[in-house]
């Protein structure tokens, strides 16, 4: 568990101050993957920094398994350093050592017996499927292969945290999803909580539980990932949701769909246990009128629905204001506009 | 008066050996000082591990008033300490002394610049695994700037070989003596391209070896 009590990192560069986290107050429960959204400068990566002490607080408390970690020595933080397993953007292997080398240098630092940590480097590169490369040097490896080595030196000394630092920027999407779905089973098999920061909407929607939005330093929307995704509630957050969901419609498409469709033109969102009705068909055909899709998307989040539909009514204004009525009571409907957000 | 060199032979043998003493004893000496003033060097820099602003300040004015002075100067204004630390300022052994004093200052910059160049998030990486500065140190720092380290070491080890045969005009004697006095002093011109071609060849063997381990040791 990791829990940021009202914390505060403020940089001085030459007399001018940069107010990099600015009173965050966030708990990261056991076992759970949570991830932290924000554009960049947005203040993530401190804050991330924070948790292994790579920054240190200006004020407030960073409590980690317990323990607030401001306070402890130099060697009491190494020892918790190794219960933190770090991964990152540009994957920062050592070019001097091998696959082996890399994932065995943290197993040395613990003063682990030989045998120990050749079954423990095996036993890693066996789960994330490099077993074959122990013996490369990392220039030779694609961005994919080396942040799998960056996950197994990670997770090298068993760590109950792990934390990663935009660790799929760099990659391909194709990439991108096979790394999500090693953290994804890192989180399952080992149950280790996971702590990740990104600027990609899709990596949080694909493996977090919770996540944060950040903005200039602060934690601006947090919860869960089904909740901020369904109804975002800031601008900054909308802006992320819709990058991913590409529910808007242009005012160019708009203009179009008015111009070839006389009807009455409404969005339609479906949300948590309705998704999988069929409300359209059915109030459709209680009050004799006829609809159509125009334009819109169904979602998968945390494995529930969500729907994000246009949808255009035909029949007399009363008829459709009776289906609009008696559809209101069942999922969120809203009259489309020129400047709708 | 020409050398005859049925005679001469010996000497260009026992000159030459001197110059390679010279320059793998002020190697030896220099790089150990050298590395570890640059060590120190670096990981006092503001925001590195073991940052010391007055470390830092201490090294980096003593470099720029050393490195700066000729070596001939640096050769002449040393001697009195040369005396007292070497008992002599004559001779192949008392000439290490001062090449010593100026390479290792050469070597502390060019590890440090060797240094830099590596990425700090390996740093980063280090630490966030609970690495010690002195396990960052000899665990990563040194491993990882070993290749082009390597290369930078050629690159002094070359310079001494210039250095040696200024030391030589002073009494240390060496290959540079030989040519000073024959060659130069005594218009034989002879003697100075035998020096030469040997000295070049001196280099030659010094940059094949450097680069050999640099790709030993770079993987590449």
């Amino acid at each position: 568990m990791i829990t940021f009590d009202r914390v505060n990192k403020v940089f001085g560069f030459e007399g001018r101050e940069v107010h990099a986290v600015k009173d965050v107050s966030l708990t990261i429960h056991q076992g759970e993957i949570f991830g932290i959204v924000g554009f960049s400068g947005a203040g993530k990566s401190t804050l991330l920094r924070l948790v292994n002490q790579l920054e240190r607080p200006t004020s407030g408390k960073v409590i980690v398994n317990g323990l607030e970690i401001s306070s402890i020595s130099q060697q009491e933080l190494r020892k918790l350093r190794r219960r933190i397993g770090m991964i990152f953007q540009s994957f920062n292997l050592f070019n001097s050592r091998t696959v082996y080398g890399n994932v065995a240098y943290p197993l040395k630092l613990a003063k682990k017996s030989k045998k120990e940590v050749d079954d423990r480097v095996k036993e890693l590169l066996r789960f994330v499927g490099l077993e074959d490369k122990a013996g490369q040097y990392p220039e030779q490896l694609s961005g994919g292969q080396k942040q799998r080595v960056g996950i197994a030196r990670a997770l090298a000394t068993s760590p109950e945290i792990l934390i990663c630092d935009e660790a799929t920027s760099a990659l391909d999407p194709e990439t991108t999803e096979e790394i999500l779905h090693l953290l994804k089973k890192v989180n399952e098999e080992y149950n280790i909580t996971i702590l990740l920061i990104t600027h990609e909407m899709n990596v949080v929607r694909r493996i977090c539980d919770r996540m944060a939005v950040m903005e200039k330093g602060q934690v601006i929307e947090q919860g869960s990932v089904y909740e901020i995704f369904t109804n975002p509630k800031s601008k900054t957050a909308k802006n992320f949701v819709s990058s991913l969901l590409n529910d808007k419609l242009s005012p160019k498409l708009l203009e179009r769909i008015r111009r070839d469709h006389s009807g009455r033109i409404y969005r339609v969102i479906f949300t948590r246990d309705n998704s999988s009705e069929p409300i359209l068909s059915l109030v459709a055909q209680k009050y004799q009128i006829v609809f159509s899709i125009l334009y819109g998307s169904i979602h998968e989040f945390q494995d529930r629905l969500f729907g994000n539909l246009i949808v255009e009514f035909r029949g007399s204004d009363v008829e459709v204001d009776r289906v609009v009525e008696e559809l209101k009571t069942m999922v969120e409907v809203r009259e489309v506009t020129e400047h709708e957000s | 008066m020409r050398v005859d060199w049925v005679t001469f032979w010996p000497r260009i043998l026992e000159a030459t050996g001197e110059t390679i003493t010279m320059v793998i004893f002020t190697l030896v000496f220099s790089s150990m000082i050298g590395i570890a003033m640059g060590l120190l060097f670096f990981v006092t820099r503001k925001g590195n591990i073991l940052e010391n602003k007055f470390i830092f300040s201490f090294l980096n004015i003593l470099v720029n008033i050393v490195r700066p002075i000729p070596f001939i100067i640096l050769l002449v204004a040393l001697s009195p300490l040369t005396r007292a630390v070497m008992g002599t300022t004559i001779g192949t052994a008392a000439a290490v002394f001062p090449m010593t004093i100026a390479a290792c200052f050469a070597v502390a910059r060019i590890v440090e610049n060797n240094l830099v160049s590596i990425d700090p998030g390996i740093i980063e990486a280090a630490q966030a695994m609970g690495a010690s500065p002195l396990r960052i140190i000899f665990g990563v720092l040194i491993p990882e700037a070993l290749g082009p380290l390597i290369l930078g070491l050629t690159f002094v080890t070359v310079g001494l070989v210039d250095f040696s045969a200024m030391a030589g005009t002073v009494g240390g004697g060496g290959l540079g003596d030989l040519a000073m006095s024959y060659g130069y002093q005594r218009f034989d011109t002879s003697v100075m391209i035998v020096t030469v071609v040997i000295l070049i060849l001196l280099v030659q063997i010094a940059q094949f070896v450097g680069n050999f381990l640099s790709r030993v040791f770079l993987r590449r």
